[in-house]
This record gives structure tokens, sequence and C-alpha cells, in this order.
């Protein structure tokens, strides 16, 4: 799985950080989003595709 | 109550085609839970239809989930309240829209980016979950005194209300003392009966307040939201104006939802003892994270539907909602939409609800949505563990619920344990 967000589109909801908080994180100085990991390790698949599903601003993109 | 000739009063060729009830409309006796029977019963067969509203126009009802998602992140879907044919709230508001700076809450992207980015630092999810313990003490604090105190008591007054009020004072910098003429102020502005007159001097009040706490920031400023706003008022970002606009919606915003959470979610559990028992009966934080997901779904407070007007043709739903239409999220509904959430209206804690709409959809979600997590996560988990005999000193049928309030909740809670 590689994972891209889009740090124009996000909106700074956190859902993201909630969900998946080793892949996502925010920026201190406006909450926009910030990847850590392009590519999540298996265990952590399950919670980046949550975190795409309610990310309000779909803002996150999976390619598997 | 039904207004099969409605007529077009927008001057943007809106006609009604067949059934357009009136909105907002009453909840039935007995199911002070359940958003109205009619909207959702349209949720899944009618996820795009057509109500009336105060000035008698026929906006779109949007009660779908799949629908209110599609169309609250499509940018061809406006907050602009002062485009022609917006439905508002009430005449109030139409008055007040002219009024209003630009904010969030009334603008589209590119504007909406810039002001939104101003307002979010201090709620993002590590900022928010920093302050739990915070959160807690407050919580521990207002129980010792509810149970140092007499009993029966109000709940609203004793717990619900004042977390809330002390975290969002805290974080914004205004004086706790001045919140409870703050909340009366903002209680006027939200309420649907109260007269155009009567709204306009308390939007102004709240607003100019504001804007003398973010002047006086900008004196002197402090480690605060409203020091922030202030500081980019110096730095030529933003107007005071504008960022007394910000100011107010934060506050307003940051109190009365969670307040109104607190207090029916309370209800909610009493009534369904066997739900409470799974918060009572556990430390797991996990447990009672999955549970607040569940009250925001179930209770679905924010019930007088979000405003949008359509700025081209959009298909949607087997319907055409033409350029100029006004439209209605009605949050609560998509709540209880089977296609997402099977047996909807069965509360049940250990639902996966985190697709809700209690919060919106798209890029006016609610800013403040993980702290209202912090707040209800620490509120629900510690109430029922610490005070595991609490339950209604009144019947439920005397609790009055605010169904004239653009938050769904209830005036008072006596309860006694």
């Amino acid at each position: 799985m590689r994972v891209a967000v889009d740090q124009d589109r996000c909106i700074a909801a956190g859902q993201c950080v909630a969900t998946a908080p080793d892949v996502f994180d925010q920026r201190d100085e406006d909450g926009v989003v910030v990847l850590l990991k392009a590519v999540p390790g298996a265990d952590e698949e399950d919670d980046v595709r949550r975190a795409a599903g309610v990310c309000p601003a779909l803002a996150i993109q999976i390619q598997d | 109550m039904t207004s099969p000739q409605a007529q077009d009063a927008t001057g943007t060729g809106v006609t009604s085609t067949g059934d357009a009830p009136f909105f907002p409309m009453s909840r039935e006796a007995g199911c002070p839970f359940d958003p109205p029977r009619h909207l959702r019963e349209a949720a899944a067969s009618h996820p795009v239809s057509r109500v009336t509203i105060w000035n008698d126009s026929t906006p779109w009802i949007i009660t779908g989930h799949a629908e209110q998602r599609a169309l609250l992140i499509d940018p061809r879907v406006s907050v602009n309240d002062r485009l022609p044919g917006f439905p508002h709230w009430h005449a109030g508001m139409e008055q007040v829209s002219t009024r209003r700076a630009p904010s969030v809450f009334n603008t589209d992207p590119p504007e909406h980016t810039r002001f939104r980015r101003m307002m979010t630092a201090p709620f993002t999810f590590k900022r928010v979950n920093a302050m739990r313990a915070v959160v807690q003490e407050i919580t521990d604090d207002l129980i010792d005194q509810m149970l140092a105190g007499p009993k029966p008591t109000d709940l609203v007054e004793a717990i619900a209300l004042p977390l809330p009020s002390r975290m969002i004072c805290a974080i914004m910098g205004v004086p706790y003392e001045d919140q409870k003429t703050f909340s009366a102020q903002a209680s006027i502005g939200m309420h649907k009966d109260v007269g155009v007159q009567e709204q306009i001097a308390s939007f102004r009040w709240q607003h100019d307040y504001l804007a003398d706490l973010v002047r006086a920031r900008m004196a002197q400023p402090r480690d605060d939201v409203v020091s922030d706003l202030a500081q980019r008022v110096t730095d030529g970002e933003i107007e005071v104006e504008e960022a007394a606009a910000m100011g107010v919606g934060l506050f307003v915003a940051g109190h009365e939802t969670s307040a109104n959470m607190i207090a029916l979610a309370t209800v909610a559990l009493l009534e369904h003892p066997d739900q409470l028992a799974i918060l009572r009966d556990s430390e797991d934080p996990q447990v009672a994270a999955t549970a607040v997901e569940e009250l925001l779904r179930y209770l679905g407070i924010v019930h007088m539907a979000q405003r949008r007007i359509a700025k081209e043709d959009i298909e949607i739903g087997g319907q055409v909602i033409k350029a100029g239409e006004g439209i209605l999220i009605e949050l609560a509904s998509a709540n209880r939409d089977p296609r997402v959430f099977p047996d909807p209206d069965v509360l049940d804690l250990h639902r996966t609800a985190s697709a809700h709409h209690a919060f919106g959809f798209g890029l006016h979600q609610c800013i403040g949505q993980q702290l209202a997590r912090v707040e209800l996560q620490v509120a629900y988990g510690t109430l029922f563990r610490r005070i595991p005999t609490l339950r209604l000193a009144t019947s439920i049928d005397k609790i009055e619920f605010k169904h004239d309030g653009i938050a769904y909740g209830v005036y008072h809670l006596p309860v006694t344990w």
C-alpha cells in the first residue's frame, strides 16, 4: 500500500491522526496533515483505510 | 403540517412538485432521541426531497448519508449566505447575514481555507489530547462540588455547561466570569422564536465583546487563542471585525454543543441502563471513545440542518438541484440511514459509528471536534463510574427538550443519586 495526502485540500479535522497516529501527523502551526509514512506497515493498513474513509476533505489517497 | 401548494417565494424559479412538508418538524411524542419520523424514513427512501421553510420557499432537504457526503464535498455547493435564495434559518439570520464579516462560516475556498487555517492550530488532535488531564481535573472538581451540594440538582448547571465552558474560556482567554453573560446573549442569537431586532442586538453584543477583547490582547498579548487572532490583526492579515467573527464562532460552538451532548447523553443512558453499564463498568479509554462516537451518531444534536445553496445544476439522488436553489443538509437523519448503520434507531455503544455526521462533513466540518471528543470521553467515562447511583429526579416526560434550539438538548436535568 502507498499513501498520499493533499495538503491543499486538508481542513485539519485531525481524524487521520486519531485513527492512524503512526502514519499521519498535523503541522503545529495550522493542523494541516503531514504524512509520516508513505508506505505503511501491513499491520497499519486497516487503520489507514479507515482514516481515508473518515477524512472529511477526501484528502487521503491510497494505492494498493 | 404540509404545504402542498408551496409557492415560489424566492424569485429563483423554485416551485414545489409535490408534497413539501414544513421544516423544522416536530419529533414524535415519547421519542425525544429520534429525529422526526418523516426525516428518518426519508434517509433511505427519499434521500433528496423538498421542504417548505419559514419564508414559504421550498429548498431541497438532504437526508441520506451518501447524498450528504457528496454535496458537502461538492465545490458547486456554497455557504455564501448573501446569495439570493439562500435558505436562512429564520428572518433574523437573513438580516444579520449582510452584516456578518467574512469568516469560515460564510465563505467558500480559497477564502475559507485562509480563515480556517487561522483557527485550527489550538484544536489539533495532539494539542487537545495534551489537555486531557485538565479536562479530567475540571470534571472531577465539578463532580466533587455536585456531590457536596444539595440534591436533587440540575446536571446542566452542575456539570454539562461548566465543563465545556471552562475549557473554551481557558483556551480562548475569555474571562470565565463573562461566560454567563455571553452564553445568555448567544442563546438569544440562536433561538428561532426571538424577534429580529433582538437577534441583531445580540449578535452586535457578542461581536462587540470579542472585538473589545481582541483590541485588549493587541495591547497586552497573552498565551491564548484571542491573542493569536489579535496578532494576526497586528500583522495586517485580518481586520478586527474578522477576528471578532472567528472568536464569536469558536466561543458559541465551543460550549453550547458539548454541553447539550453531555446532558442529553446522560438522559439517554439513564433510559438505557444496559448501555450505561458498559461505560460504568469499564476503565478502558477505548470503550469510552467508541461510546462517544455512537452517542454522537444516535443523538445527532445539530438538528436544524446545515444551510447551503447550489451554484450550478447538480444531479443527485435521482433529482436535479438547480443553480440558485437552497439546500438543507439535515445531519441527524443521515445518522439514522439504514444503508450505513444497521438498526439505526438502536443505541449500541459497541457499534463502530465513526462515519456519523454529528460534526458535519466536508470543508466545514467542526473545527473543535477533537476537543469535543476529549470532553465527552472524560465526562461519560467519569460521571457514571463516580456516581453509579445517578438517576433522574423527575420523569422523562417532564423534562423540557430544546426543540427550538439550533442544537438539541435539555434545558434542565434534575438528577439525584
